[in-house]
C-alpha cells in the first residue's frame, strides 16, 4: 500500500497549517505542564530559557533538524544559540510526517511559523500583563520581550509559565517581510555537524537495546519467489545462533547474539527457493516489452493547442532508462521489541507512520499499540519510504520472543529493494520553416509505482507524475501522455521519481531540435520562455519567467557564450519538478572515449530559501546523486535475479570523479518550494548534450557507460 | 573461543570471539564502538576505516586476529584530549550531510594528514577516493582537509 499520495500529503500539509488545531494545540489553560511553556506540540521552553522544537519529519542528510526548527525560531524571535532538538515519532499531532517529495520545508512552513508565532505572542502578552503596559510597547527579539519605551525586559524562561496561562491565539501575525528575517535565509550551521563528526551520532544500525539479538534474512535470489523448505542443521552449529525460522512466504531469518554469528549461520543455511512465475525474466525482455507498450493506452498528462493541427518538419525520437537502486551508504536495519500487546520500533525511516501501520498489521496490533522512533538515516533518497525493513523486524522479533535488530548486507540492500522504474520514451516535434518547434510529444512508458502499491491510479496516472512531468515551455501545440505498464521487479520512489526520466528524455530531445535548427541549446530554450506564461500541470502553475530566470542564472555562470577551455565542451539543461526551477550547465572534456566532467554550474529558483548553506548541500549532492546515475547506474536482472551485488558493480562517484559544483539560488519572496529533488533531473541531459557537442553523438540510453 | 587482547583507542580491551571475526563487528557489536559505520563488507566503500598502527585500515575486510596486539584507534579515540583538528575543520567546512561515511573518511584523512601533512590536491584525491560518500560532500571533505592542514593538522 503506498504510504501516501504524494500530491494528497502536499495538500494536506498546507491545508494542516491553516486550520491544524485539533491535535496540534493543548487546549486552552493547559499549555505545559506546569514545569514547561509548551503551547503546541512543536515546542517547549523551560523556566531556564532553553528551547526545544520538535522536528516532524526525518534527518537523512538534507539538513531538516536545521531547516524546520530555523521557520519556527524565526517567528518565535528566539535566540538560536539556545535551541535543542528533538525528534518526533510516530505521531498523530504533526499531520502526514512522510518526509519524501521534496516537500518537508514545503509542509512545515506555515505550521511551524504559525507555531513559533503564537507562542511569541504569548510570550509577548505575558510580559506585558507583567509590566503592566500595554502589548503594543513591547516587542520580541533573540528570546527577550522588550518593553521599548523603558528598555524593561523579561527572557522567555522567565516568562514561560506566565505565558502558559495565557490564551493561544489561532491565527498570530506573521512576519511580513523577508527582509526582517533573522535566521531565515541565513547560512546557519547545522545542529547535526557535532555529533557526525565524533562518532557519538546514532544511526538506525547503531541502535543498541538491552538483550538484542541480531537477525540477518535468507530472501529469494529470484523476484516473487518463494521458500519451499530449509534445512538449517549447518546453520544451527554455528556459534552464537539462537533461532532459524521462516518469517514469511520468501524470507528465513536466522537470529545470533552477533551480527558476524548471524552472518555465518545465515552463509551455511541451506533454503531451497520455489523459483517461481519469474525465474527467466531478464532486462532485455523488459525493455523489449516497454517498446511495444509505446502504442499502448496513453493517458494524457498535458495537453495545450491541437496536434493535429501542426506541421512542419518532423522529428523523433525515442529514450530510455534502466532500473536504479539508491544504495544509500547505511543498509537498511530496524530494532523492534515486540511484547505481547506492544511493539516498540527504531527505525531509520522516512515513514514513521506507515511503519507503524505496517507493523501493527503484520503482528496483529492495533496501531495505538505500536510505537515508532525515528532514528537518523545514513542516507534515504527514497529507500526509506518503504516499511519493508521495520515489518521484518518485528515479525522476527514476535517469532523469536526477542529484541531484535534485522541487518541488511550491501547485497541484500542492491538485490531485494524496490527500484526506480525503467522507462521508455517517444518524442517528436514539428518544426517550422525557421526551426521553432510549432508541434512537441512526449509519451512516457513507465510502470506505476504506486499502482503495484496497491493505490488506485485514477485514469490511467500514477499520481507522481503530478509533480515530475511538466513541461515548461511555450509551445503552440504540445501533448505529454503516459502509458501505464505492469513489472514484477519492485518498484520504488528514487530521488526525483519520474522526473528524472521525464527529464533525461525531454531535455535530450530539445537539444536535439536545437541541432537540427541550427541553434544553439541556450538561445533555443530563451526562445520558447521568452513570453511570460503559466503553465498548469495538474494543480500547479508553473511561469516561464522563473523557467527563465534560473536558466540565464546558470547560463551567465558558466559563460555559456563565452567558448570554454580547449577540448572542452558543454551541454545544458532545465527542468521543473516538486515545484521548483532548475538548470544546470555540464563542462567535460572526453578522454579515451569516455566523458570527463570538470564543472557543473546549477541555478536553482525554489521560492524562500531557508538555508543557503544547507541549499548549496542539496544542490551539489544532487548534482552528484545525478551524475552517478548518468554514468553508470543500472539494475539489470538476469534469470529473474539482480545482477548487481555491491559498490563494485553500482558505482557510486568518488572523489576522484567528482566535479567541480557550483550551486546558486534565485533570490526569491515565493512560498518555499522543494530542494531535494530538483537538481537531479538536469543533470544527465545537460550531461549528454555535452557529449554530443564533443562528439556529435546522441545519447539515448542510460547508463552513459556501461 | 580464545581470549583475544585488543589495544583500541588506547585501552587493552579482552575479546572473547571467533579468530576470522572482522574487526568491524568485534568494535561495534563487542565493545560498543558504534562510529565505525558497516557499509558495504567488501572494503569498497571505506565506512568501516579506522587506523592500526596509524594506517587507514578496512575493519570490514581486517580479521581481529590480524591486528591483536596492535595499536587500533576508531573515531572515538581521534583525538584524546578535544576534537582533531580534522574534526574542527570538518565542523568549520559543514562538511557532513547524512554523515554515515564521515567517521570513515576523517579516518583515511587522518592517516594521509599523519604521513603528509601539506597534501597537494592530487595527493588528497589519491587518498580519499576509496571512501564513498553517496550525499556528494566531496569538495568539503577536500576543503577541511587543506584547512586542518593548513592549521597544522597531523593531529
Amino acid at each position: 500500500m503506498s504510504p501516501f499520495s504524494r500530491r494528497d500529503f502536499l495538500a494536506l500539509g498546507v491545508a494542516a497549517g491553516a486550520g491544524l488545531v485539533i491535535g496540534f494545540y493543548l487546549p486552552h489553560g493547559s499549555s505545559g505542564n506546569g514545569e514547561t511553556f509548551a503551547p503546541n506540540a512543536y515546542l517547549r521552553i523551560a523556566p531556564d530559557g532553553k528551547i526545544t522544537i520538535i522536528v516532524a519529519r526525518s534527518e537523512m542528510g538534507q539538513g531538516v533538524r536545521t531547516s524546520l526548527p530555523m521557520i519556527l525560531a524565526e517567528e518565535l524571535e528566539a535566540d538560536w544559540k539556545r535551541i535543542a532538538i528533538e525528534q518526533a515519532g510516530a505521531s498523530t499531532l504533526y499531520g502526514d510526517q512522510t518526509t519524501g517529495g521534496s516537500a518537508s520545508v514545503r509542509t512545515t512552513w506555515d505550521p511551524m511559523r504559525k507555531a513559533g508565532a503564537a507562542a511569541r505572542e504569548m510570550l509577548i502578552g505575558a510580559a506585558a500583563l507583567d509590566w503592566g503596559v500595554g502589548r503594543d510597547t513591547c516587542k520580541a527579539e533573540n528570546s527577550t520581550v522588550v518593553h521599548t519605551p523603558s528598555n524593561r525586559r523579561l527572557n522567555y524562561g522567565q516568562l514561560a509559565l506566565k505565558a502558559s496561562t495565557l490564551a493561544i491565539p489561532a491565527d498570530p501575525p506573521l512576519k511580513k517581510d523577508a527582509a526582517d528575517y533573522k535566521v531565515v535565509g541565513k547560512p546557519v550551521p547545522r545542529l547535526d555537524t557535532p555529533s557526525k563528526v565524533d562518532g557519538t551520532a546514532v544511526y538506525g544500525i547503531d541502535f543498541h537495546l538491552a538483550g538484542l539479538k541480531y537477525a540477518l534474512l535468507a530472501r529469494c535470489p529470484v523476484i516473487g519467489g518463494k521458500v519451499a523448505s530449509f534445512d538449517d542443521k549447518e546453520a544451527k552449529q554455528v556459534a552464537g545462533v539462537r533461532y532459524i525460522g521462516k518469517i514469511s512466504d520468501s524470507a528465513v531469518a536466522v537470529v545470533a547474539d552477533s551480527v558476524w554469528s548471524a552472518m555465518e549461520g545465515r552463509r551455511v543455511l541451506n533454503v531451497q527457493w520455489d523459483e517461481g512465475p519469474n525465474k527467466d525474466l531478464n532486462s532485455a525482455a523488459i525493455f523489449d516489452s516497454l517498446k511495444k507498450s509505446v502504442s499502448g493506452k496513453a493517458a494524457v498528462l498535458y495537453s495545450t493547442g491541437d496536434m493535429s493541427k501542426a506541421s512542419g518538419r518532423r522529428i523523433e525520437a525515442a529514450y530510455q532508462l534502466p532500473f536504479m537502486a539508491h544504495a544509500p551508504m547505511e543498509p537498511d536495519n530496524c530494532v523492534a521489541d515486540f511484547r505481547d500487546s506492544r511493539c516498540e520500533i527504531w527505525a531509520p525511516t522516512q515513514v514513521p507512520q506507515d511503519c507503524r501501520d505496517s507493523v501493527a498489521g503484520a503482528v496483529g496490533l492495533d496501531p495505538e499499540q505500536v510505537k515508532v522512533a525515528v532514528t537518523l538515516m545514513g542516507g534515504g533518497f527514497g529507500r526509506r519510504l518503504e516499511h519493508d525493513y521495520a515489518v521484518e523486524a518485528a515479525v522476527v522479533s514476535k517469532a523469536a520472543n526477542t529484541p531484535v535488530k534485522v541487518i541488511w548486507t550491501r547485497e541484500d540492500d542492491m538485490r531485494c529493494s524496490p527500484y526506480r522504474p525503467a522507462s521508455y520514451h517517444q518524442l517528436s516535434a514539428a518544426l517550422d520553416a525557421s526551426g521553432w518547434p510549432v508541434a512537441f510529444a512526449h509519451r512516457i512508458v513507465a510502470p506505476s509505482i504506486n499502482g503495484q502499491k496497491g493505490t488506485a491510479q485514477p485514469d490511467g496516472v500514477d499520481v507522481d507524475l503530478k509533480d515530475e512531468a511538466a513541461l515548461v515551455y511555450s509551445f503552440p501545440n504540445a501533448v505529454v501522455d503516459y502509458v501505464m505498464t505492469e513489472s514484477a521487479v519492485a518498484l520504488g520512489w528514487m530521488r526525483s521519481v519520474y522526473a528524472l526520466q521525464a527529464g533525461f528524455a525531454s531535455e535530450c530531445f530539445m537539444d536535439e531540435l536545437a541541432a537540427a535548427a541550427g541553434k544553439d541549446p541556450l538561445d533555443y530554450r530563451l526562445r520558447l520562455l521568452s513570453k511570460d506564461h503559466e503553465i498548469k500541470f495538474f494543480d500547479a502553475t508553473w511561469r516561464t519567467s522563473r523557467m527563465r530566470g534560473a536558466l540565464q542564472m546558470a547560463a551567465e555562470r558558466a559563460g555559456w557564450g563565452k567558448p570554454p577551455a580547449a577540448g572542452h565542451y558543454r551541454g545544458l539543461a532545465c527542468f521543473g519538478c516538486f515545484g521548483s526551477y532548475m538548470a544546470e550547465v555540464v563542462e567535460i572534456s572526453m578522454e579515451n572515449d569516455q566523458p570527463r566532467v570538470h564543472r557543473v554550474v546549477g541555478a536553482i529558483d525554489c521560492g524562500q530559501v531557508i538555508n543557503p548553506r544547507i541549499l548549496e548541500q542539496q544542490i551539489k549532492g544532487g548534482i552528484t546523486y545525478a551524475l552517478a546515475n548518468a554514468l553508470r547506474a543500472q539494475i539489470t536482472i538476469e534469470k529473474g535475479r539482480v545482477v548487481q551485488g555491491n559498490f563494485d558493480d553500482y558505482a557510486p562517484i568518488r572523489m576522484n570523479e567528482a566535479p567541480e559544483i557550483e550551486a546558486y539560488f534565485v533570490e526569491s519572496k515565493e512560498a518555499p518550494t522543494g530542494a531535494g529533488e530538483p537538481p537531479v533531473p538536469p543533470l544527465a541531459p545537460a550531461l549528454c548534450n555535452a557529449i554530443y557537442a564533443a562528439t556529435k553523438k546522441r545519447i539515448r540510453a542510460l547508463p552513459i557507460l556501461s | 573461543m580464545p581470549d583475544l587482547t585488543l589495544r583500541v583507542n588506547g585501552s587493552e580491551r579482552k575479546v572473547s570471539v571467533a579468530p576470522q571475526t572482522p574487526l568491524l563487528w568485534v568494535l561495534r557489536d563487542t565493545l560498543q564502538l558504534a562510529g565505525t559505520k558497516f557499509g558495504c563488507g567488501a572494503g569498497l566503500c571505506g565506512a568501516c576505516t579506522v587506523q592500526v598502527d596509524g594506517a587507514a585500515v578496512r575493519s570490514c575486510s581486517t580479521s581481529v586476529s590480524q591486528v591483536a596486539g596492535k595499536n587500533i584507534t576508531t573515531i572515538e579515540g581521534l583525538s584524546a584530549n578535544g576534537l582533531h583538528a580534522l574534526q574542527q575543520a570538518w565542523i568549520a567546512e559543514d562538511v557532513p550531510q547524512c554523515g554515515y561515511c564521515q567517521a570513515g573518511q576523517i579516518m583515511a584523512a587522518a592517516a594521509l594528514l599523519s604521513k603528509n601533512p601539506q597534501p597537494s590536491d592530487e595527493q588528497i584525491t589519491q587518498a580519499m577516493s576509496g571512501n564513498i560518500c553517496r550525499c556528494g560532500t566531496y569538495d568539503r571533505i577536500r576543503k577541511a582537509i587543506h584547512r586542518a592542514a593548513g592549521a597544522g593538522g597531523g593531529r
